[in-house]
């Protein structure tokens, strides 16, 4: 009896070893997947030998060449542009985006669920129809091609109330009564946002910064719309979109790795480090649809 | 069909079970579609309804008021200001104003030319200092609609003001007789950061919403009824007026003038959805499965494979994207890897084989979205998965449950009755995943057999990337564009209400607690 016992906990143990040795093979397998094109990015950014695609990925030659011409491209104008669309975006966004949720998760007003479900409806239109109309209100404003950066803060800032959803989920969970004891004592409903809420929605708030501030450098169509071609105007995606058309493709594919790698290190780094509240939002989002 | 009890239903065996869910499902979509058409109809019921007594009580207000309320029925906020609410009439004399001046100066304007969409196009006009006929320009067609739509709003909010202002009297009217004190100019103030703070919070992103989102949506929905392109830009080439419902016409007819169109639109609709679908459901189980893989008892380093996953979603996707279509390029590194171990003679052209509907660019991009995709779900699924109690796996086992019993007994109905809803966001914003296709194929390789349509069709093109296309170039077809994009939003639309009216009624089918 006893012997049997053994024997059979033995073979567990064996096919435990072996499903864990697959699911170790398949982990390390799909890291190198997922890894790979970054990989081969960095290399093909430190190629010298030539500029063009090639079907091999260690250079033959090592060199700072592609990082040299990306300072002297208009590289660095781009990724400025960027920088601030994203640092003003982050900022305003958060601001309206806060203010919608908060509203909607903890006032009660006459036309609350018809604006919701209005909402709800406006989402479901295309954004890219607006483009069209977007672009001519911004010309008309002269905030087109040079001027597109503050044209594009404002469309991006303005239409920003819409992505009230995941923080408003999040202050949904924060319980009513703190706001009623507060409120109690005499609080008004300004100083219970202050003074109470906003300090317990920490990871929401940082959670909003981080996808907003992120969000501004893989914009593509709108702000190609917007720059219209003007190189002043244009953000990383935009310009480095150019480099990998045909005419170009040719003198600075590896130009577009290097560009590739100096945009990725500070966004990356900057999600690693508020890796945690993205993952708290992600998940609270989903769950609560 | 049939309806069981409860207990019937659980006498059924599995198959019968599975049919019978099957068929309450497809049962219940007519259902849902007819209390769609009568909730339409109760909200038109209800408006007249409300309309009506809008009216009535405009008209009572007016025959039971004192002179000051009968003044503010012309001059806003006379009323409030004799009473003295003086900041409110104030706010309502300056809006009147400001409105009436607007209207007078240029809202007048654009709403008389909004019929027509201008009279005057550019034409040649005899210039008698030059003695030459020189181009002048007319009207402008686009700033009219643009003007004329925002004209419209504009009288709404005064006409709700004004229903406001009249309402405000009566209110104040009836106050003071029953000896109640009125609210003071520093009373409205300092509700504006208390009982009515929401006003405040909402002012600013309602405005943005307003002007930026409903404006523009409202603006493109009415360009799909007129002529709106590259050659009728509205200004220097060509006026542009109403054409009615003929563009729709285009896109849904059979046989449009030499123009295939509802083939071409049918064609891409369909492989919409077929991406859609598996861009949807490949990513929700694969990261579900990569999940569970980490999550299990007993592998290390858990922390190191979900960072790796995690730090592809950092990466902005523009980087990744192109960097991997050109991967896969003919001459690139995917390619030449291939050739130097001599598994493949010529290179695969992954991005341009037209071959069976163009199958390879088509599996292409789909398996390419699972890599985008993967991380994201592993970290949702991971977050749910580790909410799941772990003594029901407990007891499942001394009952003698194997892994996939367990899997589709309790993980699999946990998620999915958790999920429900991200699936079906999850499936309408895949359906308009413009980076995907654009930045990995830019919608090729080209469709032949639509040559004829505007915007180049190729056969990975979703609607909303053919819709991009359809509005660049000189020859933009501005109205076509929008009708494509009423065609999307019809579809969402139908999809959503549809799983949200079902969608219940399959949770609670669900025998999970």
């Amino acid at each position: 009896m006893n012997e049997t016992l053994e024997k059979r906990s033995m073979g567990l143990r064996a096919s435990r070893t072996i499903s864990n040795t697959l699911i170790y093979i398949v982990l390390v397998i799909m890291s190198v997947v997922w890894l790979i094109p970054f990989i081969c990015i960095v290399l093909q950014s430190f190629r010298v030998e030539s500029t063009w695609q090639v079907g091999y990925v260690i250079p033959q030659q090592w060199g700072w060449d592609n990082y040299i011409a990306l300072w002297n491209s208009d590289f660095k104008r781009w990724y400025l542009n960027t920088f601030i669309i994203a640092l003003a975006v982050a900022v305003l966004q958060t601001v309206i985006v806060l203010c919608m949720s908060y509203t909607l998760s903890r006032f009660r007003f006459k036309l609350r669920d018809g604006l919701m479900r209005f909402m709800l409806i406006l989402g479901m239109f295309p954004g890219m129809l607006t483009m069209i109309i977007l672009y001519r209100v911004l010309k008309d404003l002269g905030l087109t091609q040079a001027n597109a950066v503050p044209g594009l803060i404002l469309v991006y800032v303005a239409s920003s109330g819409m992505g009230y959803y995941v923080s408003k989920g999040f202050f949904d969970t924060i319980p009513k009564s703190l706001d009623e004891a507060a409120r109690v004592d005499g609080a008004t409903r300004a100083q219970v946002l202050t003074k109470i809420i906003l300090p317990l929605a920490k990871p929401i708030v940082i959670y909003t910064i981080l996808t907003a501030f992120m969000a501004p450098w893989g914009d593509f169509v709108f702000a190609r719309y917007v720059s219209f071609g003007t190189s002043a105007g244009m953000n990383v995606a935009v310009g480095m979109y150019g480099w990998l058309q045909l005419d170009q493709i040719g003198q600075k594919y590896t130009m577009f790795c290097a560009g590739g790698v100096v945009v990725a290190i500070p966004v990356t780094i900057l999600f690693m480090c508020l890796q945690k509240y993205y993952v708290e939002g992600v998940t609270g989002g989903a769950v609560k649809g | 069909m049939k309806r069981y009890s409860d207990l019937e239903f659980l006498k059924l065996s599995k198959g019968q079970k599975f049919l019978y869910k099957l068929t309450s499902f497809f049962a219940a979509i007519p259902r849902a579609i007819g209390n769609l058409f009568l909730a339409i109809g109760r909200f038109f019921k209800n408006l007249g309804l409300g309309v009506a007594n809008e009216f009535k009580d405009i008209f009572t207000t007016f025959k039971e008021g004192d002179w000051k309320t009968r003044a503010s029925f012309l001059v806003m906020g006379l009323g409030s200001i004799a009473r003295g609410q003086v900041l409110r009439g104030l706010l309502f004399l300056l809006f009147e104003i400001v409105f009436i001046f607007y209207m007078v100066t240029t809202g007048g304007y654009w709403m008389s030319m909004l019929p027509s969409l201008g009279k005057i196009g550019p034409h040649d006009e005899y210039n008698a200092v030059l003695d030459a006929y020189t181009k002048t320009y007319g009207d402008n067609s686009f700033k009219i609609l643009l003007y004329g739509v925002l004209t419209i709003f504009f009288i709404v909010a005064f006409l709700y003001t004004w229903r406001m202002n009249v309402k405000q009297n009566k209110i104040a009217q009836e106050y003071l007789k029953a000896g109640r004190r009125l609210k003071s100019s520093g009373d409205d103030l300092r509700s504006l950061v208390d009982e009515q703070f929401y006003k405040t919070l909402l002012a600013l992103p309602l405005t943005g919403i307003l002007i930026f989102t409903v404006l523009p949506i409202v603006f493109m929905i009415l360009v799909a009824f007129t002529n709106y392109d590259g050659t009728h830009d509205g200004y220097n080439n060509a006026l542009f007026g109403w054409q009615g419902f003929s563009n729709f016409r285009t896109l849904l007819t059979w046989s449009g003038s030499g123009v295939n169109y509802s083939a071409t639109f049918g064609e891409i609709l369909t492989w919409t959805l077929i991406w859609a679908f598996f861009a949807t459901f490949t990513n929700y189980f694969l990261g579900m499965f990569v999940a569970m893989m980490i999550n299990k008892k007993g592998i290390r380093l858990k922390k190191l494979w979900r960072t790796v996953l995690v730090m592809t979603i950092a990466i902005p996707q523009f980087i990744s994207l192109l960097y991997v279509s050109k991967m896969f390029a003919k001459n690139g590194i995917v390619n030449g890897l291939l050739l130097d171990l001599g598994w493949i003679k010529q290179a695969i052209d992954f991005w341009g084989s037209t071959a069976n509907n163009g199958l390879l660019p088509r599996v292409m991009v789909i398996v390419i979205n699972i890599w985008i995709g993967i991380p994201y779900l592993m970290l949702i699924a991971t977050g749910i998965l580790m909410n799941i109690p772990a003594d029901l796996y407990e007891s499942s086992r001394i009952d003698g449950a194997n892994a996939w019993q367990q899997y589709t007994k309790i993980t699999l109905p946990y998620m999915l009755f958790i999920t429900g809803p991200y699936l079906l966001t999850s499936f309408t914003s895949n359906m308009n995943n413009f980076n995907v296709i654009f930045l990995l194929t830019g919608g090729a390789p080209t469709n032949a057999a639509a040559s004829g349509a505007a915007g180049s069709v190729g056969y990975t093109d979703l609607l909303i990337t053919w819709l991009f296309k359809i509005t660049t170039g000189a020859e933009a077809q501005y109205y076509l564009a929008s009708v494509v994009g009423i065609m999307v939003f019809v579809v969402v639309a139908v999809i959503s209400l549809v799983v949200y009216n079902v969608l219940p009624s399959i949770k609670n089918e669900e025998d999970f607690q």
